[in-house]
């Protein structure tokens, strides 16, 4: 990992941001819950400037230039020398993948350069919430749990962000970092089958009758395994398990920021629990980690 | 709908597109010919219940240059390149991006394409970037839903996202939209919108 994100002895990082579109609308009380724990982490968090959408999977299924030139103008927008952080995984990808693209074919990043009239940073380190958080060295964590999320059965659910194109291997990889975190939080998480399983992504708009019943798999996994609530690194993945499942037997799902901020103590944790479809609150109130 | 046990009428090379193959590796960068079938892909998949033919089946009317059949095939469509087939295949072939190229040359040729609901989907959410820079959910879902005339199907989700407020009435837009815009002129999007 580079040196630059060892938080070890840095006491403030500043990173840009892309929170992606759906950070941004639907998904907005994940976003105050990285907010706040960002806070007291120690990250100092710049939204790009009009940043714009990524082009998500309908770019690359129906326009290859569309896929990498949506990108550009994000990557355009970041500042140089400073890690562009990234919070949905699929935003990540195509930020990357184009990234790269740009990087090893100077004609193609020289065309989007004059189109948008900015520089594109070659060594430009794009990351995922979980890269910095992985830098951060245990204490830092545990100074700042003021409610651990004691006795609470969590399954990691990672969806399709551990699986990625053959051209970005070599990238770092997050396998086992959500249970590690929720370990260290004093949760338990728990061993099941699907923490890897698609949730269906677009398939949930556009042919729900297919997202359905992958859904209902994941969400009767997590009951199989005993979970009380599924953490998703995804905000999209998170929508999905809750709208597709048509099973009587329900499981909370929360994204990590929010279990994060959560067992940072972080306030105005009620207005996010509030917003999702499957309500949390029987079950965090049963737990006494909201009053 | 599965076709993956091939024709049982024998195929006439003739009329086989030899090109193809090497059309394919051109657009996605990658080389169809390193499959050898070992139905890794299709083992791993979790769509391939929706797919007329399994992902390696698609590569396989690609080497042989059964043009029409692999772009008129739904598979390429019903993959959401969630990559689970690509971590697992032994020759690294990164198949999410041959479907891409797949559906590509499907769209430019106009071809019979075999999941229409799918493409109208993406049309209207690159419809929403064009327009706004970002994705307007809201906007996306209403007019997909009335292009499909599934008038009242996930209705109640609907109410429901919105009384949470997970659905925005306005969209998140950009501050310069037309910069945005400006890419789709001249693409392969542009006449739809």
């Amino acid at each position: 990992m580079p040196a630059l994100l060892k938080m070890k002895s840095i006491e403030k990082m500043d990173l840009s941001y892309f929170p992606g579109c759906s950070l941004a609308t639907t998904a907005k009380e994940s976003n105050q819950a990285l907010m706040n724990v960002c806070e007291k982490l120690g990250l100092n968090l710049i939204e790009l400037e009009d940043w714009n959408c990524c082009g998500s999977s309908s770019a690359h299924s129906m326009d290859q230039s569309l896929a990498y030139s949506l990108p550009a103008r994000n990557l355009s927008l970041a500042p140089s020398g400073r890690p562009l952080l990234v919070m949905c995984p699929s935003c990540l990808h195509r930020l990357q993948l184009a990234h790269k693209k740009f990087s090893e074919n100077p004609e193609a990043r020289a065309g989007e350069e004059t189109r948008w009239g900015r520089p594109i940073d070659p060594g430009l380190k794009i990351v995922h919430f979980f890269e910095v958080l992985s830098g951060i060295e245990q204490s830092r964590l545990e100074a700042a749990l003021e409610r651990p999320l004691k006795g609470l059965k969590c399954v990691p659910y990672y969806g399709c962000m551990l699986a990625r194109p053959p051209s970005l291997r070599r990238e770092k990889n997050y396998h086992g970092l959500i249970e590690k975190i929720l370990s260290s939080l004093g949760a338990e998480s728990l061993p099941w089958s699907f923490s890897s399983r698609c949730c269906g992504t677009f398939l949930s708009a556009a042919r729900p009758d297919i997202a359905v019943p992958l859904v209902n798999e994941i969400i009767a996994g997590a009951v199989k395994a005993g979970a009380e609530c599924i953490v998703t690194a995804c905000a999209m993945c998170q929508l999905n398990l809750e709208i597709r499942c048509t099973s009587e037997e329900k499981v909370p799902t929360l994204h990590f920021s929010e279990i994060l901020a959560l067992a940072f103590g972080a306030k105005g944790s009620r207005t996010w629990f509030k917003r999702h479809l499957v309500d949390p609150m029987p079950l965090l109130k049963a737990k006494k980690l909201i009053s | 709908m599965e076709k993956n046990s091939f024709q049982s009428s024998p195929i006439d090379i003739a009329s086989c597109d030899r090109s193809f193959r090497r059309e394919v590796n051109e657009l996605s960068g990658e080389n169809v010919g390193l499959c050898w079938h070992c139905r890794t892909c299709a083992g791993g998949c979790p769509y391939v219940k929706a797919m007329d033919y399994h992902p390696h089946a698609v590569f396989r009317l690609v080497q042989l240059g059964l043009r029409k059949e692999a772009l008129e095939s739904s598979t390429i469509w019903i993959c959401v390149s969630c990559n689970t087939c690509s971590i697992q295949c032994p020759a690294a072939i990164d198949i999410p991006a041959i479907m891409d190229a797949l559906r590509h040359i499907a769209v430019e040729e106009g071809v019979k394409i075999a999941q229409p609901e799918i493409v109208k989907f993406h049309e209207e959410v690159l419809g929403s970037i064009k327009k706004y820079g970002r994705t307007h959910k809201l906007e996306i879902m209403m007019r997909y839903k009335v292009r499909m005339r599934q008038w009242f199907q996930d209705m109640d989700l609907g109410f429901k996202m919105l009384a949470r407020r997970k659905l925005d009435l306005t969209p998140s837009k950009i501050d310069r939209p037309e910069e945005v815009s400006r890419l789709f002129a001249g693409s392969a999007e542009d006449e739809k919108h």
